[in-house]
């Protein structure tokens, strides 16, 4: 399994123990509403694992993953919504059959860009192509032209801000600044009680496996590869003839679906959808989660979000008050401390006993590094 | 964090004044209360929510952190001050009230994680929260499918009623109405430009208000204009109130966006003592951010200042202050936050029993005497009865009553021809 192109030995063990973490050890341990809560934290790994690529190996700096992480919660969320608007839910409105917000804002038809919605197919499709496309748009403007570095960190966050004022602003056909909310059923099957949230959670956990096998396979093709030398030297690839500029739209794209697919498990997940995960503020904390883990390693990305975001969790129920100097303070401490996350701790502290303790006892070293990615090196 | 309960019980002086204070509204509710033999547990609580012997807990779910923080502190004050004040009396059936303080820190999926935490996991016996519509969307369905119960103080945009809410702010036409009725008698007003934050509430408001105006009042709406959130930048809309020269702009801008517009108001030249203004969004929480001297003479539609003469209100502002520091000020918010956990203690005491289904059966008819805006009582629609008032602000940042209806308005979440 060593020679295995998408893994090597270390990563292997890394996904196992990161697979039994998920599937046996917290469904074990906690209650239904805390594994929800993992199953929402989960759901912003996804688009920490889209910036692993997109910003560690890339160096593709976005700002902005909010909006396809908005995207895809809410075409999510606009079917489930519409099947949650049936003309018998919604008989007190004065126009029964149209999503309540619709409704408050004197909207008595169903807008035609929400009608092919109450197709599940399409919402499938649409979760993943809309933001795609969208990202190929962005993509194709900015580094076509070679916009690059934080020229285009800044105009992530720009789009983020517009997508949020487009959204609270059309509130009519967006549910505004409210979002949607009330989601319940998913083709008939309600998604609120525990058992849902349970096959929920382990649905998207597959998901998110499956996402961490394309990232890997990303990592050890020659794409991967490339990636990585147009981060460091972004001429001298471009010298040698290759294309950077669709690498990059690549990455874009494929750091965009991935977030679209965690919004996706949002809106099922909480059952609500809002702007406040469109905007700046929620990007960049999308950001800081892959920074926790270690922008360079996949699954320390899974790793980085849980962590913080149990620790926003816990720190918020203890110290109400208090809670968000405590989580600043850890920010701060993370990247002073260690600047490659979660991730480098291990690979400088951890990893190199295990090496030891492993060779003590063979006495062949085998001399297997992790050697795809030259780890610690700066990004930009 | 729940010691904070009891944090403030220590200084017996101060025991001593709420004692005091409490007797007013007791003199009323006394009958079946405090120090009756306390029931047994298993025959209050049959749904396993958080009640011994000798405790009962409740949640507070308000924003400490996060923009709306500024907004939302003043309710969590209150609801502290009267959960003090109810354990100082003796509790409810016998049991103090211990609570469980939970931040939704002004995101409403936040709001949404931690209901459900504070019904599921501490399964407590109610929750006092909430303060932006959204932030109630959000706690809505949590409400239903755990089946809690919600007590929630702001003023808001109707259209909804729910079994587990108990809505202790005025809906639209409670607030609305009266104070448009007045101002059309008392200054004869014709004409009227709308200016609102884009978003639900004031959407709504605006839209009861224009039927009002255009069907009721036979006047017009010369303008009608929507800023987002945190807008400061109000020049447009002042040139355009200067070319119309409505006979009142009506208001519904809330936050910080208010600091701005009443200032590019003063700036812009149009003096409050000769335009008729009528906000229903500024309370004197938001006059402490503006300055008086910037909005002195504007009208305001609330159910309470917190300059109301009245017996209940002379002993609710000295002990609020006595706890929370001579310097702040109780808006129309703080007031109904105040409100939520001595209807949820009344309607406790009146169903006999802490479990959900039956506060909210017992709930309608529930009257509260002790209220500082006066008499309420809560209806079938689990809406407030309360009056309407008028207040003109003042330099010192307080408002003075001008106007209030003679009877109890009638919360009508649904109104028949203003949909």
């Amino acid at each position: 399994m060593t020679d295995n192109r998408f893994f090597n030995r270390s990563e292997f063990i890394g996904i196992l123990v990161l697979a039994v973490f998920l599937v046996v050890i917290l469904p074990l341990t906690l209650d239904v509403f805390r594994l929800n809560l993992v199953a929402k934290y989960l759901t912003y790994a996804f688009v920490a694992l889209g910036l692993v690529i997109c910003w560690g190996y890339g160096g593709i700096l976005s700002l902005g993953q909010g909006v396809f992480f908005g995207l895809g919660g809410y075409c999510m969320a606009m079917f489930l919504k519409l099947e949650a608007s049936s003309v018998e839910n919604t008989k007190i409105q004065s126009t029964p059959g149209i999503p309540d917000f619709m409704d408050w804002n004197q909207i008595t038809t169903l807008p035609l860009f929400w009608k092919p919605f109450s197709s599940l197919t399409f919402t499938i499709a649409a979760i993943v192509l809309v933001p795609g496309i969208f990202a190929l748009i962005i993509g194709t403007a900015m580094f076509k032209r070679r916009v690059g570095g934080t020229y285009f960190a800044i105009i992530t966050q720009a789009v983020a801000a517009i997508l949020t004022i487009l959204i609270v602003g059309q509130q009519g056909y967006t549910g505004g600044i409210n979002g949607m909310t009330d989601l319940r059923t998913l083709k008939g099957w309600d998604i609120r009680p525990d058992h849902a949230k349970i096959v929920l959670y382990f649905f998207e956990v597959g998901l998110l496996f499956a996402c961490i096998m394309i990232a890997q396979f990303v990592r050890h093709s020659k794409l991967g590869r490339i990636l990585v030398a147009m981060r460091e030297k972004e001429d001298r690839v471009r010298f040698s003839g290759y294309s950077v500029a669709n690498f990059k739209i690549f990455a874009f794209c494929i750091a965009a679906v991935f977030a679209a697919i965690g919004g996706a498990m949002f809106a099922l997940n909480v059952g609500f959808m809002s702007p406040s995960f469109v905007g700046i503020v929620p990007s960049i904390e999308m950001v800081i989660y892959t920074a926790v883990g270690g922008r360079l390693s996949i699954l320390g990305a899974v790793y980085g979000t849980l962590l913080v975001n149990f620790a926003k969790t816990s720190l918020s129920e203890t110290f109400p008050e208090l809670w968000l100097f405590g989580l600043g303070g850890l920010f701060i401490a993370v990247v002073l401390a260690f600047p490659n996350g979660l991730a480098g701790i291990w690979g400088d502290y951890v990893q190199p006993r295990i090496d030891r303790l492993i060779s003590s006892r063979k006495p062949k070293p085998d001399g297997w590094t992790d050697s795809s990615v030259a780890d610690g090196a700066p990004a930009e | 964090m729940s010691d904070e309960a009891n944090k403030g019980l220590l200084s017996p002086l101060r025991r001593k004044l709420l004692m005091g204070m409490a007797a007013v509204p007791a003199i009323t509710m006394l009958p079946r209360a405090s120090f009756a033999q306390a029931p047994a547990t298993s025959a209050v609580n049959t749904t396993g929510l958080a009640v011994t012997d000798t405790e009962v807990t409740v949640g507070i779910l308000h924003s400490a952190t996060g923009t709306m923080a500024i907004s939302e502190t003043g309710s969590i004050e209150a609801e502290k001050l009267a959960i003090e004040q109810i354990n100082a009396m003796g509790g409810v059936l016998g049991r103090k009230i211990k609570f469980i303080q939970e931040d939704g820190a002004s995101d409403w999926p936040t709001f949404a994680e931690k209901a459900k935490k504070l019904l599921v996991n501490d399964k407590v016996a109610a929750i006092m929260g909430c303060w932006t519509s959204a932030s109630r969307k959000a706690v809505l369905p949590v409400m239903e499918q755990y089946n809690g119960m919600l007590y929630y103080p702001t003023f808001y945009e109707g259209l909804e009623q729910s079994k587990n809410v108990i809505y202790t702010g005025q809906e639209a036409t409670q607030q609305i109405l009266a104070g448009l009725n007045w101002i059309a008698k008392e200054k004869g007003a014709k004409s009227f430009f709308f200016i609102g934050s884009d978003y639900i509430w004031p959407r709504t408001s605006n839209k009861i208000a224009r039927k009002h105006v255009e069907n009721v009042l036979k006047g017009k709406v010369v303008g009608e204009e929507y800023y987002p959130l945190g807008n400061t930048q109000f020049n447009s809309v002042i040139n355009k109130i200067k070319l119309t020269k409505p006979d009142v702009i009506f208001t519904d801008v809330v936050g910080g966006s208010n600091v701005a517009f009443y200032k590019q108001l003063k700036a812009a030249g149009i003096d409050l003592a000769k335009q008729p203004l009528l906000t229903i969004s500024v309370t004197e929480d938001e006059i402490d951010g503006i300055g008086g001297e910037n909005i002195a003479g504007a009208y305001a539609c609330m159910k309470y200042f917190q300059s109301l003469d009245n017996p209940n209100n002379k002993t609710f502002v000295p002990a609020f202050k006595k706890l929370w520091g001579e310097k702040t000020v109780i808006g129309d918010v703080t007031q109904a936050a105040y409100l939520g956990p001595w209807l949820w203690k009344l309607t406790v005491e009146k169903a006999g029993s802490f479990d959900v289904d039956k506060i909210a059966a017992a709930s309608p008819g529930v009257e509260f005497k002790g209220a500082p805006e006066g008499y309420v009582r809560i209806h079938e629609n689990h809406h407030l009865w309360s009056k309407t008032r008028v207040g003109r602000a003042k330099l010192d940042g307080q408002f003075e009553l001008i106007y209030e209806t003679a009877d109890l308005v009638e919360p009508d979440p649904f109104p028949k021809g203003y949909q």
